[in-house]
């Protein structure tokens, strides 16, 4: 069986990518894209931890983070959508003012 | 050792493509990627013995919501970063907020290593308590889902549609008055 500090290992790199992704893209669809992968890296510690447990919790708090990368992913778009429509960039640097 | 093997294999997928998602410039090669990272942790949750999150995980997140984004991509016919008017440079080598983001992005990793060298079970095997057949079954995991946690479950359905009002509030296109 494959210990369960693997599995952390391997959720701890997807982590840090994603916040990597967010830091270093400087393209709004690439940064939530690196959010989800942040969320995913969660997801899998929480499921590792459930079964190190013996428990279904780690299943269900992974599927409520599910819906709520769900909401997250249509809210983001919609913004990303109108921020788009104003400035035709996706760059995050070229939406510095607070008003237009 | 199959066991291992598989679960060696399909984690260097999951971090390599997640590696590349960040890599890329085309946003629409960066879902297909995530898609792939998506489908080989789904492989790691059926590992860990856990098929309706694996499900879960190709149905709702590469099936619904890498879709979404996929719409969003092609309807903004966006596929280029801006790269020309801002920067070609490689982003490590970028100065000023970005290297300290790098920097950030660094320390993370640290903290993270740090804490996992602190935990003390890290070698146990995963799988050693609870029943296997009791765990892994959507019928113990919808039993639990309803009863202890049916508030957490129907406040979701709120948010969520709190979050598709939203949705359409802030995309619909503004009336000419």
């Amino acid at each position: 069986m494959i210990p369960l500090g693997h599995y952390l290992v391997v959720s701890a790199i997807l982590f840090a990518i994603g916040t990597a992704g967010v830091f270093l893209r400087r393209n709004l669809i690439t940064i939530l894209l690196s959010i989800e992968i942040m969320l995913n890296a969660v997801n899998l510690s929480f499921v590792a931890f459930g079964r190190s447990h013996g428990t279904v919790d780690g299943q269900i708090i992974t599927f409520f983070v599910m819906t709520v990368a769900a909401a997250e992913a249509a809210v983001g778009l919609a913004i990303v959508i109108a921020l788009f429509r104003h400035r035709e960039s996706l760059n995050p640097d070229a939406f510095t003012s607070l008003k237009w | 050792m199959p066991d291992t093997l598989l679960f060696y294999v399909f984690s260097a997928v999951a971090i390599g493509a997640s590696l590349l998602v960040i890599g890329q410039r085309n946003p629409m090669y960066s879902i297909m990627l995530l898609i792939t990272s998506f489908g080989a942790l789904s492989a790691l949750y059926i590992q860990l013995d856990a098929p309706f999150v694996a499900m879960a995980q190709i149905i709702v997140y590469a099936g619904a919501i890498m879709v979404l984004f996929l719409f969003v991509v092609m309807l903004l016919n966006a596929p280029q970063e801006d790269a020309a008017q801002w920067d070609r440079t490689h982003p490590l080598r970028r100065p000023g907020v970005s290297r300290f983001g790098a920097m950030l992005a660094a320390l993370l990793t640290v903290q993270l290593v740090w804490a996992l060298l602190r935990v003390t079970d890290a070698g146990a095997a995963v799988g050693g308590r609870g029943d296997v057949a009791e765990i892994s079954s959507v019928r113990s995991v919808g039993r639990v889902l309803f009863t202890d946690y049916v508030f957490a479950f129907e406040a979701t359905s709120v948010l969520i549609l709190v979050a598709m009002v939203g949705a359409v509030v802030l995309a619909a296109r503004e009336e000419k008055r």
